[in-house]
């Protein structure tokens, strides 16, 4: 703790010519931010008051209208309830496969390289490509039919896609295995940063493997995985591509999440008005878990972040 | 340790923040048109275009004069067609310089919304007409060409022109129009034991089961695309309650009629034959429904003038099912309002950008001069709305749609180009309810009011 101490720098007294070079290499960076990040957000809340085609000028203010109209549409809290079901099952059997298949990919034996390499492959290719293969692949007539046809398993055969009620447990799977790969390889490199000679203490103390996992193992991942999590949860959050390169939200609007439903009604249908308080609804969401998530969560990680208390 | 904390700190520094905001910059950015996807106007392979000598209406001026027009017609022999009428053009008009900007429907589409967000739209565009093209003109971006085109605009087919028309004002012209009906290959209904086409819509539920004991699809939809669906219902809404009824629907915002529901129950009486192709709810309209079509998979589909030529293209042989092809009307409905000749329909046109020179309009009147609606005709990419033409369309079934397009006493254009695109897309969703099973007829015309009523 001895460090922490030495971290936080003293204040000192800034010249002012030292004042205009902080000033002259903050700028740049300052104005892309201003104007490439906060302006569009502003932008986003303000057009959000209106009914606006984006065409005509602004002139049909209606208050919260728009906010009022997407809570009381199911179509949004079907959206919603999508990306929540992902944000759960993602939870709940992503991470604990990558975490399982990390634990086995630490090990020593021979072509481990090889394993790590194909299991972080998918995360290489990109969401639209992996999209088009999985629609492809689980066509009704389809690769992933015939197998299932050929080795005598009829009765788990699905239109994966179009059948309202599995179409969402298909994206899922779909994500999942795009995604694995990289909670893997963080949880690999957190496993690798676990100091041999503890395990060795707690291996000549007698400790079962489990136990070893369970007490050793898992608390000094506890940064990686809680990094991991919260990726999960922004990433399941936001999902996109992958639903427009498939489904396209639907059949009726089954496979919808919220940055699709916002792309649909929003550009596609040029209510951006609509549109634009989706985005702002959006980012309240994803905003308000990243700060909860990084003040509760995080804190203990980050010491001397944003988000604790100063003085 | 220390790696592992001073790398996640990056993480949720740099990236997270970036990408949560790109969901909302993404609205605020990126501006972008993509109305519905109703027409797919796609050409059937054929003759390459041979050259035509331009028709001179009105003196060139000296000045030079520079016309930026966007097309969509991406492959050939539109793109050709198009190339040549322009070179041909300005060749008999050397201070007139042409730019062709090509591009793809849905590009098309964002650029446009986008060049019309900073107020410069091109001088010559693709246009669908209805609810689309009124809210360009209400937004002021379209050239009001009623005067211009006044002197011309009798040989245009009447019909055709309205769809181009807002407010008495004329925005643009067509150079395409048909009509939507079934196509269906004569082999599998030979082989279902079916003599002639359907006449009455409780034939084609019988044809349907006809088909089905013999082991045949029969009908081939995309309802992942949810258009060609919504062309039915809005079919079978028209065939009950008639053009007038069927106006009042789209003008009042009120679907809460007779009419919508008893369309509505027809379709739902055709879905629980449960007719359409195995997984047809995720199927598209191209490598889905005129792919099942031009494979001989399935007997029928209801689909525009373009379907011929999607078929070929989306068929494994790449040439569809021939002669086996036939085309029928779609039928009555026996004690329905509507005249068995009332139509849903709809085509190509170009629309005239606000900066528009005089010459781009002089310049559509030469598109719609025989020479280049002969060679529109000729090459299939679509039925020339120029009037005397008709002698150039010789494929017998395109023949048909043609015949329907003269005798059609009522024509809707399609429902989701009619109105604007939230409302296209609203009547989309919810008839695609219907094919789902997750809407009934009365709930699909109380969410198309429910819809309206927010405009």
């Amino acid at each position: 703790m001895s460090i922490k101490a030495v971290a936080v720098p003293k204040p000192r007294r800034h010249t002012w010519s030292g004042r205009a070079t902080i000033l002259l290499f903050l700028a740049p960076a300052l104005l892309l931010y201003l104007v490439l990040v906060l302006l569009p957000i502003v932008q986003a809340v303000y057009y959000s008051l209106f009914n606006w085609n984006g065409l005509q000028p602004l002139t049909n203010f209606i208050g919260l209208q728009n906010y009022v109209d997407a809570f009381n549409s199911t179509l949004f809290t079907g959206a919603l309830s999508h990306n929540l079901m992902v944000v759960g099952l993602s939870l709940a059997i992503q991470i604990p496969m990558a975490l399982g298949l990390a634990m086995f990919l630490s090990q020593r034996f021979p072509g481990r390289t090889l394993f790590r390499v194909v299991f972080f492959l998918p995360y290489v290719i990109s969401e639209v490509v992996t999209g088009i293969l999985f629609y492809l692949l689980l066509q009704p007539d389809g690769a992933v039919n015939n197998i299932l046809w050929s080795v005598g398993l009829d009765g788990l055969t699905r239109d994966w896609w179009g059948d309202l009620s599995v179409v969402m447990i298909t994206m899922f799977f779909v994500i999942s295995w795009k995604y694995f790969g990289f909670h893997m390889i963080l949880l690999l490199a957190g496993l690798q940063n676990i100091p041999k000679e503890v395990m060795e203490a707690a291996l000549i103390d007698g400790c079962g493997k489990w136990q070893a996992f369970r007490h050793i193992t898992v608390p000094l991942l506890g940064p990686t995985l809680r990094v991991s999590i919260f990726l999960s949860v922004i990433g399941a959050l936001q999902l996109f591509d992958i639903v427009y390169a498939t489904t396209r939200g639907g059949p009726v609007h089954q496979s919808d999440t919220l940055a699709y439903y916002m792309y649909d009604f929003g550009l596609k249908r040029q209510e951006m008005g609509f549109g634009s308080a989706i985005a702002v609804l959006m980012f309240l969401i994803c905003f308000g878990f990243a700060l909860i998530y990084q003040r509760f969560v995080l804190s203990r990680d980050v010491d001397g972040a944003t988000t604790s208390y100063v003085g | 340790m220390t790696r592992g904390v001073s790398m996640k700190e990056e993480v949720i520094v740099n990236l997270v923040p970036k990408r949560l905001i790109a969901g909302a910059a993404v609205l605020a950015l990126v501006a972008s048109a993509c109305s519905s996807a109703a027409a797919t106007p796609t050409a059937a392979p054929s003759v390459a275009a041979p050259s035509v000598a331009p028709v001179v209406t009105v003196a060139p001026t000296a000045a030079p004069v520079t016309i930026e027009w966007w097309h969509i017609s991406t492959g050939e022999p539109g793109k050709s067609i198009w190339q040549s009428a322009a070179d041909a053009y300005t060749a008999a008009h050397p201070n007139v310089k042409i730019n062709i900007t090509i591009l793809e429907n849905e590009a098309f589409k964002s650029k446009l919304q986008t060049s019309m967000q900073a107020g410069t739209p091109p001088d010559l565009f693709q246009s669908w007409g209805g609810g689309t093209m009124a809210s360009q003109a209400d937004a002021g971006m379209l050239k009001d060409i009623t005067a211009a085109v006044a002197p011309w605009a009798s040989t245009i087919d009447p019909g055709s022109l309205g769809i181009y028309s807002y407010k008495s004002k004329q925005y643009g012209i067509p150079w395409d129009m048909g009509m939507i009906g079934f196509w269906y290959n004569k082999a599998l209904f030979t082989k279902a034991g079916i003599t002639a086409t359907p006449k009455t819509w409780d034939e084609l539920l019988t044809d349907v089961d006809k088909l089905k004991a013999a082991g045949i699809t029969p009908y081939a939809i995309a309802g992942k695309d949810e258009w060609p669906g919504m062309h039915l219902w809005t079919y079978l809404v028209l065939r009950n309650g008639g053009g007038d009824a069927l106006t009042q629907m789209v003008q009042t915002g009120n679907w809460n009629t007779d009419a919508c529901i008893a369309g509505g129950t027809a379709v739902k009486a055709l879905v629980d034959k449960k007719p359409f192709q195995t997984g047809f709810l995720s199927a598209v309209y191209d490598k889905g429904e005129a792919a099942a079509m031009g494979n001989g998979q399935a007997a029928m589909e209801l689909m525009g003038q373009w379907a011929p030529g999607v078929e070929q293209s989306n068929s494994t042989s790449g040439k569809g099912i021939g002669a086996n092809l036939g085309y029928f009307a779609f039928p009555s409905v026996t004690g329905g309002k509507g005249g068995a000749t009332d139509a849903v329909g709809g085509g190509n046109g170009i629309a005239v950008g606000k900066n528009a020179p005089a010459e781009a309009i002089d310049f559509l009147h030469y598109l719609n001069s025989p020479a280049v609606a002969n060679q529109i005709n000729l090459a299939n990419m679509g039925l020339s709305t120029t009037v005397g033409t008709a002698g150039t369309v010789t494929d017998p079934n395109l023949q048909m749609v043609l015949a329907g397009r003269a005798q059609a006493k009522f024509v809707q254009l399609y429902l989701d180009q009619a109105t604007s695109p939230a409302m296209g897309a609203s009547i989309n969703d919810a008839t695609a309810g219907l094919f789902a099973g997750t809407s009934t007829p009365t709930q699909v015309c109380q969410a198309i009011t429910t819809a309206a009523a927010k405009k």
